[in-house]
């Protein structure tokens, strides 16, 4: 049963992923993703991080992609080549693919991962040991990215103010 | 009968590996940026499965750091793209080309 649940997931993330690489239209694309990330926390769910399920559709299903689509709709998108396949990218594309089979490949034949009976069934789940976690050892990284949040938010305001400003002076 | 780390493993390694294909093929800025949201996704659903295989909660907390650093990356990124697009009127790869010469 857990099987099944699992094969149809990563059959529907995957055809999803493949779909925002193949699909033209940008828009697609970017519903592609969405439909892909309820795959992933599909996959959380059924690893039972619950949390990060959560988070993951909060995150990326609320936030990102919808940003995605707000600057889908402000830029224009129409016109050119949706692929590219000359000379170094189709030589790069075939290097990285040569690569990634050969890795997946020793993954699958040599591979020997850790006996494949999951432990720990309660720790993934439960809001107070992730916060535990977070304000005991890992209270620096907490700050960081605190900070670096904060960073960012005052980047894209620079960033979005510079452009205006030549406009104004026009 | 549940599924084993390697084929979690598998899965995720694939993932990246679509969304590395999407990088490189892609002309469309905003494309490349969704795929390598993909790849993100993709190396935090190794995490996971790594720390639910061996019972411990670093991985878990470190996919809370990757979304955040996403979260933040995405924001700066969309609008170093929108800031590209108003003064070149283009996002496809290609003819952001004015390093080059």
């Amino acid at each position: 049963m857990e099987q099944l649940a699992f094969t149809c997931l990563s059959v529907f993330t995957l055809a999803c992923a493949a779909g925002v690489v193949l699909s033209k239209n940008a828009v697609n694309g970017a519903m592609c993703l969405l439909l892909c990330l309820a795959g992933i926390a599909g996959l959380f769910i059924q690893l039972h991080a619950y949390l990060l399920a959560f988070v993951l559709v909060l995150v990326y299903a609320g936030a990102v992609v919808a940003l995605f689509l707000f600057i889908i709709m402000l830029l224009d998108m129409q016109g050119g080549q949706p692929w590219r396949f000359r000379g170094f990218q189709a030589f790069a594309g075939v290097v990285a693919a040569a690569l990634l089979a050969t890795g997946l490949e020793l993954l699958a034949v040599r591979g020997r991962l850790a006996d494949s009976a999951p432990v720990g069934y309660s720790a993934g789940s439960s809001l107070k040991l992730y916060s535990y976690q977070l304000f005991t050892t890992y209270l620096l990284p907490v700050q960081v990215m605190g900070f670096l949040l904060l960073i960012a938010m005052l980047g894209v305001i620079v960033l979005s103010r510079r452009t205006r400003e030549p406009e104004d002076g026009k | 009968m549940t599924p084993t780390l390697e084929s979690y493993v598998m899965l995720s390694a694939a993932l990246f590996a679509v969304g590395f294909l999407g990088v490189l093929v892609r002309r469309n800025t905003l494309v490349v940026y969704m795929c390598l949201e993909l790849m993100l996704v993709a190396a935090s659903l190794a995490l996971v499965a790594f720390s639910r295989f061996n019972g411990t909660e670093d991985g878990d907390v470190f996919v809370f750091f990757i979304l955040t650093v996403a979260a933040a990356e995405v924001a700066v990124g969309l609008a170093i793209i929108v800031a590209l697009f108003r003064t070149r009127q283009t996002i496809q790869v290609d003819r952001l080309d004015s390093l080059k010469h």
